[in-house]
């Protein structure tokens, strides 16, 4: 299964989503609190000198260029923020605190623009002054009034320098909170995650892990343990009734079983003694379908954890083709195995799957013509391995593929053949319980079954020593000594 | 033998009881655990026949106690449970066999047979002979008459089985069990099959069979008739 990567989680998306509205909004305030900012001090500016062009026109008025020059060097010696030049018609300064007439620069509103040269602390710095022009009436002198706007110009730089730089801070940040936010959620959600594939591994003792926060996690944490718990209570209260169904259908046939035999010792009679034999036999064959729909509910109901082991396939493949060649051979069919010295290794029920691969044997001999093949394989494909058994017998009809593995459903043409009608369904719950895939397709001619495990383990770990077998060499190690 | 029968079901007790007395074996009952657990403790049986399920104690509670006294008279259960884990769970506690109900009284006799010889001491040897068929079990061969018998090692393995329980009455179900290892009722007869195949290298060509087909129970191999 897939394990989430930070970038992919919904909680990143919502960080970067988030975050792409949060510099955006950022740059519109810091624009408009620039934008803002800047025509309130052009207007400050613009106010000031339009002030003092009054005031210093009115002195023109009244009393003369004199007055007026005596003015302009009065306020060029206070310093600040004001420039005033007062030159003649050839733009030489007469008064003022600028040493030439500087290069000017027309505004759209009828303002000079121009740059020049301030000793700040010694050091001379080009500064930017803003201010208005005029041409005196008398012997065309000219006027000029400005104000350094140095700092506003130092804002403007600082603001275009500062914005992509806080711009990235945002972004770098944000990502950051964001990575760990979406970590934090991610280990959470991974916990919820693990466990429910271990319970859908069949291990229903897991819950979620609750934490002491009591957030919204909890709250579905919680919600989903207590899901759990209806499904285990529901599940148990199936396995017992299952139980009690084996119990109470088993109780009598065992009485029913034992009278008979009773019944069939005592007879004397060669004919009653037949009958009784019959009629055992017609009990077998119900006790033999009665186990079979028991087996499949148990391994539809996933109660077969005890038993669940590191299991090669190829230990199945080898100890049922054993089991069957000389059947096959006798029946004139010939058994091919196909397989290599690659392990499959599967948690599963040997058991389980030994039968679910004989069944499927003993159907494909049953079905084959003398002469013709059965071919029992293990194939490793790209997410596991199957099992596969092929015939060239007379197959399932396409229509009839997917019917087969319900349960007692028998083709027109197998009616009269032995069997319980239940192998194929046990097969198909075994592939259910050990979350392998059942395939049924035409081999043409005949019938080919793929049972698709999902997850096999490329190293085999030490299979299952045979249990029974082991006094025999102990025996003779023993003796060897 | 000396049988003791723990089942709390008293019909099937009934039956069984008097099938196992007919069969020339000395019986004792209990219909429940705990009585069952008293008379195994107190008395020596040979083998004991444990239901699963049983009123006051658990059948396979009263197996696990048992073995915690180290009392080790073999126990062959018997279940109406319908668990894939029972047989295992059985097994764990301590029991020795395990048959599932309703089960033919000829498997039962040969089950009890197996268990009742499987504690001989005797069977410590390298070599098992049945009249004049020899199995070494060191060098995993096989004669007949001093002429050696070509056997698959799984032919092997089931030859030796038969001949470890010599004289008595082996199932297929057995044999699928100790042989194979399956535990499982495969749809067509193939131990019938493969019996055969072990009978024609074994007996052909020789007056006197060894293995013989028992109605209705199995298989047995002996040297006379």
């Amino acid at each position: 299964m897939r394990t989430l990567s930070v970038v992919s989680t919904q909680s990143f998306r919502i960080v970067a989503v988030y975050l792409a509205i949060f510099a955006c909004s950022a740059t519109a305030l810091l624009g408009f609190v620039y934008w803002n900012t800047t025509l309130v001090l052009d207007r400050e500016t613009d106010e000031t000198i339009r002030a003092e062009v009054t005031g210093l026109v009115e002195q023109y008025q009244r009393l003369g260029l004199p007055a007026l020059t005596d003015a302009i060097i009065n306020r060029s010696v206070r310093g600040e923020q004001g420039i005033y030049v007062l030159a003649g018609a050839d733009r030489r300064p007469i008064a003022g605190n600028l040493d030439s007439w500087p290069q000017l620069t027309m505004t759209a509103d009828d303002f000079a623009e121009f740059e020049f040269e301030r000793r700040v602390g010694g050091v001379p710095e080009l500064h930017r002054a803003r201010g208005r022009v005029f041409t005196l009436s008398q012997g065309g002198f000219l006027l000029l009034v400005a104000r350094d706007v140095e700092d506003r110009r130092a804002m403007e730089n600082l603001l275009a320098t500062a914005l992509p730089w806080s711009m990235a801070l945002v972004i770098v940040l944000g990502l950051v909170g964001g990575v760990l936010v979406s970590r934090n959620l991610l280990a959470r959600l991974d916990a919820i995650n693990r466990t429910s594939r271990q319970i859908m591994a069949g291990d229903f003792s897991k819950r979620v892990p609750v934490t002491k926060k009591g957030d919204e996690f909890d709250d579905l944490s919680n919600h989903l343990n207590r899901m759990l718990d209806r499904i285990e209570r529901l599940m148990r209260g199936m396995r017992e009734v299952s139980d009690n169904v084996a119990h109470d259908l088993r109780s009598p046939l065992n009485r029913l079983r034992s009278r008979l035999e009773q019944a069939s010792r005592h007879q004397a009679d060669p004919d009653m003694q037949r009958d009784i034999e019959a009629a055992v036999e017609e009990t077998d064959r119900l006790i033999a379908t009665f186990n079979a729909l028991l087996l499949i509910a148990e391994a539809e109901a996933g109660s077969v954890r005890e038993s669940m082991e590191d299991f090669d396939l190829r230990e199945a493949i080898e100890g049922v083709s054993e089991l069957y060649e000389p059947l096959a051979e006798e029946k004139g069919v010939r058994l091919v195995v196909r397989k290599d010295r690659r392990p499959a290794v599967v948690s599963g029920n040997r058991n389980l799957i030994s039968q679910a691969l004989a069944n499927l044997v003993d159907n494909a001999i049953k079905y084959s013509p003398p002469g013709s093949e059965v071919v029992v394989a293990l194939e490793h494909g790209e997410s596991g391995a199957s099992l596969v058994v092929a015939d060239n017998g007379p197959g399932i009809p396409e229509e009839d593929l997917t019917r087969v593995t319900e349960r007692f459903v028998r083709l027109e043409s197998s009616r009269h053949s032995p069997g319980t009608g239940l192998g194929l369904s046990l097969v198909s719950a075994v592939a259910r319980l050990h979350e392998a895939e059942l395939i049924l397709s035409d081999n043409q001619p005949g019938l080919r079954v793929d049972l698709r495990f999902q997850r096999t383990k490329a190293i085999a770990r030490p299979v299952r020593a045979p249990a029974r077998l082991d006094l025999t060499y102990q025996d003779a190690r023993a003796a060897h000594s | 033998m000396r049988i003791l029968v723990i089942e709390d079901d008293l019909e099937a007790q009934r039956y069984l009881v008097k099938g196992l007395r007919e069969a020339g074996h000395v019986v004792d009952d209990a219909e429940d655990g705990e009585t069952g657990l008293t008379l195994a403790m107190s008395r020596s049986y040979d083998v004991a026949i444990v239901d699963r399920m049983l009123p006051k104690l658990d059948g396979l509670k009263l197996v696990e106690s048992m073995r915690e006294e180290r009392n080790m008279t073999p126990v062959l259960f018997l279940s109406a449970l319908s668990d894939v884990d029972d047989r295992i769970k059985g097994l764990r506690a301590g029991g020795d066999d395990y048959l599932t109900k309703p089960y033919s009284f000829a498997e039962l006799l040969a089950r009890l047979d197996a268990l009742v010889r499987r504690r001989d001491p005797g069977s410590v040897k390298t070599k098992v002979l049945v009249g004049d068929l020899e199995l070494d079990l060191l060098s995993r061969t096989a004669t007949r008459a001093g002429a050696a018998i070509e056997l698959q090692p799984r032919e092997f393995r089931l030859l030796e089985y038969l001949m470890r329980h010599a004289g008595q009455i082996v199932t297929r179900t057995m044999l699928l069990e100790n042989v194979w290892e399956y535990h499982f009722d495969p749809q067509t007869n193939v131990i019938d099959v493969h019996i055969s195949r072990l009978r024609a290298k074994i007996d052909r060509g020789f007056s006197q069979p060894l293995l013989h087909t028992v109605r209705g129970a199995g298989y047995m191999i002996r040297a006379h008739a």
